[in-house]
């Protein structure tokens, strides 16, 4: 069958976020046969966000499996193959509506393995298009990343590059317990070069994007464009920010962010998630615990606003973190 | 089914009695805490559908589910070594009554949010049909679950994909303490829904371990030849209340004295009479039955409790529960 998905990824000098996701699955299911793919509209359509393109075409029908809308269905039956012997990818179209099937991601996923003391693994991937900045209003477009950080027992990625997706869903697949991966909505457009074949990133390694001195910026998938393109207004002004891409909230690379902030000593979150509740909080209070000493000014959280997302492009970036937000947050720390 | 196969099914059923007994008893001296909701009066199910099933075949159960983890062979000492919180519990005391295992054995948990686990079943089938190994997948389920969305979601999928499972309803007539009949809008609740999504739907005497046993054997060997999964509703009736909380005082005396007339270990010692079975050959399944609850009581209470360093295992595959570097 022709090996569509590597055909593009290999005549193109860059890849597309969005042909990441279909090439990361891809190499996966070439090299494991227990990988298979479920989700609403993912096989013949190649999905709404187009992320799956090539899929039932290279793999077969047997595969990759188009589902019904029935998101418990979806994510508890990826369950109970992962339990089976099974390497399940299961999306769910946007990841507001991970609320429908939140049982099996706060109740039934996480906690399998646990509460029959370590009898069963749950070696399965929930990928879903996270995020705002498409106007598609209040329940296509929320950064729900923190909700599943609220749920020990789930692994979470949230890649920012076309390189990371493939690298970090080759972890996710690899991966012996349930990875949550957001995929941006935002960011499926952009592009980056290819990875080499073989390329995995371990879940849990954030990486230094771009170094600084003054200013560490820690940022997740679409707010690390945001917080890189701010450091470079900042550059302007003498401002030299490094920019921490954190990759994953679980595990949670604090030990990158404190060494980082032993460089810096000023600390600003970028978080789409809203305020409350915001991945940002669990990382500030580990800093403070354990790195208050490295810390010359006050921690800033910049990070959505605490209401629904709107509609309108002119009402949304109100709502979500932009360039102008994050400079005038850094600006406000350079007096200390 | 003959004399020897009804003795063996009856012993077992015996055995998951004396061990709901025996769980009812510790918790009244302080011995399990928490809750159960025990599942004497279901027993006939349990045995019946596990006797017409391959050894590799999954089942998946609910908080109610002592009986299946006891028919796909926990032993009584590993679900009562469970319930009080011994590390010699079939789930090193991390589970409780409400979530016992044996994965060992294709005992693939017992959930306790209602219907949950019924989508898990269908996965289950349909990661068999993709190795090919013919096996097939048993989601057991009390009447309460059928009016809930993952019911009809894990039903669908099932049907549309035509996977091995097989759905099987213990309807206990009571959905916790309102009447099934009162909150569901057919009178069958599991049953009555299968033409809605194509597939057989039978009812059977869910205390008769025999006409349990005919009916999942025939839907078995339907779903193994790629048939499809199917509904058995099994009429039954619980001997305790829904839960330790429970006393069952809104059920009608009547309506209690008429289905204890009908305990499964009564209607099977009926028909082992009929087979010719000799009444001492059931005495002496009937102490057997009792000797190893009993020894299984004594080994749990003298089992030591868990290590507290296991609070913080089992997260992750690697047994660690490490969420940060």
């Amino acid at each position: 069958m022709a090996d569509v998905t590597a055909e593009r990824a290999a005549g193109a000098r860059e890849i597309s976020y969005r042909d990441a996701v279909a090439e990361g699955i891809a190499r996966e299911m070439r090299r494991d046969a227990a990988v298979v793919c479920l989700g609403e509209d993912i096989g013949e359509a190649g999905g709404v966000f187009k992320t799956t393109v090539g899929l039932r075409e290279e793999f077969g029908p047997e595969r990759v499996w188009d589902t019904p809308i029935s998101e418990q269905a979806i994510v508890g039956a990826a369950m109970g193959a992962a339990m089976t012997g099974m390497r399940p990818v299961a999306e769910i179209m946007f990841s507001d509506f991970l609320a429908c099937c939140w049982d099996y991601l706060a109740n039934e996923i996480p906690k399998v393995r646990y509460m029959t003391g370590g009898q069963v693994t749950v070696p399965l991937v929930v990928r879903t298009a996270n995020g705002g900045g498409l106007g598609f209003g209040a329940q296509h477009s929320q950064a729900t990343e923190n909700w599943a950080l609220t749920i020990p027992g789930l692994k979470i990625a949230a890649p920012s590059t076309p390189a990371d997706v493939i690298g970090m869903m080759a972890a996710a697949i690899r991966s012996d317990d349930p990875v949550v991966f957001f995929e941006h909505k935002g960011l499926l457009a952009s592009k980056g070069t290819p990875p080499p074949p073989g390329h995995v990133v371990e879940l849990g390694s954030a990486a230094v994007v771009r170094e600084g001195a003054d200013v560490t910026l820690v940022a997740l998938a679409s707010m690390v464009p945001v917080a890189v393109r701010a450091a470079e207004l900042l550059a302007a002004e003498g401002i030299r920010a490094e920019v921490v891409d954190l990759r994953c909230l679980v595990p949670l690379d604090v030990a990158a962010v404190l060494a980082s902030l032993a460089r810096t000593s000023r600390l600003v979150t970028v978080e789409e998630n809203p305020y409350q509740g915001g991945w940002g909080a669990t990382l500030v209070s580990v800093v403070a615990d354990e790195g208050f000493a490295l810390l010359d000014a006050p921690v800033r959280r910049v990070a959505g606003e605490c209401v629904p997302l709107p509609f309108a492009d002119a009402l949304e970036e109100q709502v979500i973190p932009t360039v102008k937000k994050v400079v005038a947050a850094v600006r406000s720390l350079a007096a200390y | 089914m003959d004399g020897t196969e009804l003795l063996a099914r009856y012993e077992q059923m015996a055995v998951i009695r004396r061990t709901e007994k025996a769980a009812h008893d510790l918790f009244l001296h302080g011995l399990v805490k928490g809750t159960t909701h025990l599942a004497a009066g279901h027993e006939a199910i349990a045995v019946g559908t596990s006797a017409a099933l391959r050894e590799d075949d999954y089942v998946f159960a609910t908080y109610r589910g002592h009986h299946h983890a006891l028919a796909r062979g926990a032993t009584p000492e590993e679900c009562l070594a469970e319930l009080m919180s011994r590390a010699t519990g079939l789930c090193k005391a991390k589970g409780g009554s409400m979530h016992l295992t044996k994965a060992s054995t294709g005992m693939l948990g017992s959930y306790a949010i209602v219907g949950a686990h019924l989508p898990m079943a269908v996965g289950a089938a349909w990661s068999a049909r993709l190795r090919g190994t013919g096996q097939i997948a048993v989601a057991f389920f009390g009447d309460g679950a059928t009016n809930i969305g993952a019911f009809h979601e894990a039903l669908n999928l099932a049907a549309v994909w035509k996977l091995p499972v097989l759905f099987v309803c213990e309807n206990n007539q009571y959905m916790e303490y309102t009447p099934i009949a009162d909150v569901t809008a057919v009178a069958r609740p599991a049953a009555d829904r299968a033409p809605a999504y194509g597939i057989p739907g039978d009812s059977v005497d869910g205390n008769d371990v025999v006409a349990v046993q005919e009916a999942v054997t025939r839907l078995a060997r339907r779903a193994r030849a790629g048939d499809g999964p199917a509904i058995v509703e099994a009429q039954t009736y619980r001997h305790f209340g829904h839960s330790r909380a429970d006393p069952a005082t809104y059920r009608p005396a009547e309506e209690v004295e008429l289905w204890l007339k009908r305990d499964p270990l009564d209607l099977a010692r009926g028909r082992l009479v009929e087979l010719g079975v000799a009444p001492e050959a059931v005495t002496a399944a009937d102490e057997r039955a009792r000797d190893v609850v009993e020894k299984a009581v004594e080994a749990a209470k003298a089992a030591p409790g868990p290590d507290p360093g296991e609070a913080l295992t089992d997260v992750w595959a690697d047994g660690g529960a490490a969420w940060r570097t």
